[in-house]
C-alpha cells in the first residue's frame, strides 16, 4: 500500500464528497494491494482483474454507505471477497466437472525432501503454490483470515456462510497446507498421553 | 476419578487452532499436546504455516500494465451510466409531476363547475 491512512482519510472524505480524481487517487494507492487479494483468492490474473474492476465499481457506488469503522482497505478487503465469492460462486454453478471441497486435487508437485523445502523462504513460495491447489472454499477462507486478519464474523458475511463454516473451513485449509508443505502426519495412529 | 487419556489423532483435528497457541486449544487437547512430543511437532509446524502466511500480507505484487485505465473505464462508463439513469429518473419525475398538476386542475375545475351550477339552481328556486 503506498497511500498511508492518514492520507487516504483525507482522499475519501474528498470521494465522498464527489471529488472523482480523489477516488481515482484512492484506486491508484491501493489497486496492486486489491489485485494481489484477487489473485489469492481466483488464482488467475485474468480473473484477478475482473475481481479488482468490479471491487472499485461496488466500492464507487457504496462509498456513502463507507463510515470509517474500519480502515479503507479493510472495507476494499470485504468487497473483494465478496466479488471473488460471486464470480467463483457463478464459475461453480455452471461446471459440469464439479470439484466438492474434499474432492482429491491433482498433485503436480516436484517430488523434494519435504524437510529441505520447507527451509527458509522457499517456504513461501511452496506456500503460494500449495494456496493455488486449494479449493477456493478453504483458499478464500484461510487467505483472508491468516494473511488479510479478518474476523470469522466478516469473511462468514462476505462468502455468504455460517461462522462455524467458515471456522470449520479455516482448520481444514490448514491441515491441508500444512499437509502439503510437511511430511504426512500420523493421523490414524492413536497414542495416549 | 481419573481424567479419560486423550489420543493424538482426537487432537489432530483441533491442531489446527494452535496455529494461533496453545491456549486456543480446550483444556484436554493443551495438556495432551504439552507432553506429546509429535503432536508438539505439529503445533509448531501449523505456526511455521500461519508465520509464513502472515508474512505474505506484506507481499504485493504488480498487475500487469492498464488494470488502472481499465478500472477508470469501467467507472466512466458506470457514472455515464448513472447520470443517464438520473437524467430519465428526472424526466420521468417531471412528467408525473405534470401530470398530477393536470389531474388536480382538472378536479378543481369540476369542484367550480359543480358549485356554480348548484347556485344557479338555488336561485331558480327562489
Amino acid at each position: 500500500m503506498t497511500g498511508r491512512p492518514d492520507d487516504l482519510s483525507a482522499l475519501v472524505a474528498a470521494a465522498q464528497c464527489g471529488d472523482e480524481r480523489a477516488f481515482e487517487s484512492l484506486v491508484r494507492a491501493t489497486h496492486a494491494e486489491i489485485y494481489t487479494l484477487a489473485f489469492r483468492l481466483t488464482g488467475d490474473d485474468e480473473d484477478a482483474r475482473d475481481v479488482t474492476q468490479d471491487t472499485y465499481l461496488r466500492a464507487y457506488r457504496a462509498l456513502d454507505r463507507f463510515r470509517g469503522d474500519a480502515r479503507f482497505q479493510t472495507w476494499l478487503y470485504r468487497i473483494t471477497a465478496n466479488s471473488a465469492s460471486t464470480l467463483l460462486g457463478q464459475r461453480a454453478r455452471h461446471r459440469h466437472d464439479e470439484l466438492t471441497e474434499e474432492a482429491p486435487v491433482a498433485d503436480d508437485r516436484i517430488q523434494i525432501d519435504p524437510s529441505a523445502r520447507v527451509e527458509g523462504d522457499s517456504l513461501r513460495h511452496h506456500l503460494t503454490d500449495a494456496l493455488r491447489r486449494l479449493p477456493h472454499g478453504l483458499r478464500s477462507v484461510v487467505v483472508l483470515r491468516d494473511i488479510y486478519d479478518l474476523p470469522h464474523d466478516a469473511i462468514a458475511e462476505e462468502l455468504d456462510i455460517s461462522v462455524t463454516a467458515a471456522k470449520v473451513r479455516l482448520h481444514r485449509a490448514r491441515r491441508r497446507l500444512r499437509e502439503d508443505l510437511y511430511a504426512q502426519p500420523h493421523e490414524g495412529e492413536a497414542r495416549a498421553v | 476419578m481419573r481424567e479419560k487419556p486423550v489420543r493424538c489423532d482426537q487432537v489432530a483435528d483441533r491442531l489446527p487452532a494452535a496455529a494461533e497457541g496453545l491456549e486456543a486449544l480446550d483444556p484436554a487437547a493443551r495438556r495432551h499436546v504439552e507432553h506429546c512430543l509429535r503432536c508438539q511437532a505439529d503445533a509448531v509446524q501449523y505456526r511455521r504455516v500461519l508465520r509464513a502466511m502472515r508474512a505474505l500480507r506484506t507481499e504485493v505484487m504488480a498487475p500487469t500494465p492498464g488494470l488502472v485505465p481499465e478500472i477508470r473505464a469501467a467507472l466512466g462508463e458506470a457514472g455515464e451510466r448513472q447520470a443517464l439513469r438520473g437524467m430519465v429518473g428526472g424526466r420521468r419525475t417531471a412528467y408525473l409531476g405534470g401530470l398530477a398538476v393536470a389531474t388536480a386542475a382538472g378536479a378543481a375545475g369540476a369542484v367550480v363547475l359543480t358549485l356554480r351550477s348548484r347556485r344557479s339552481k338555488v336561485r331558480l328556486a327562489g
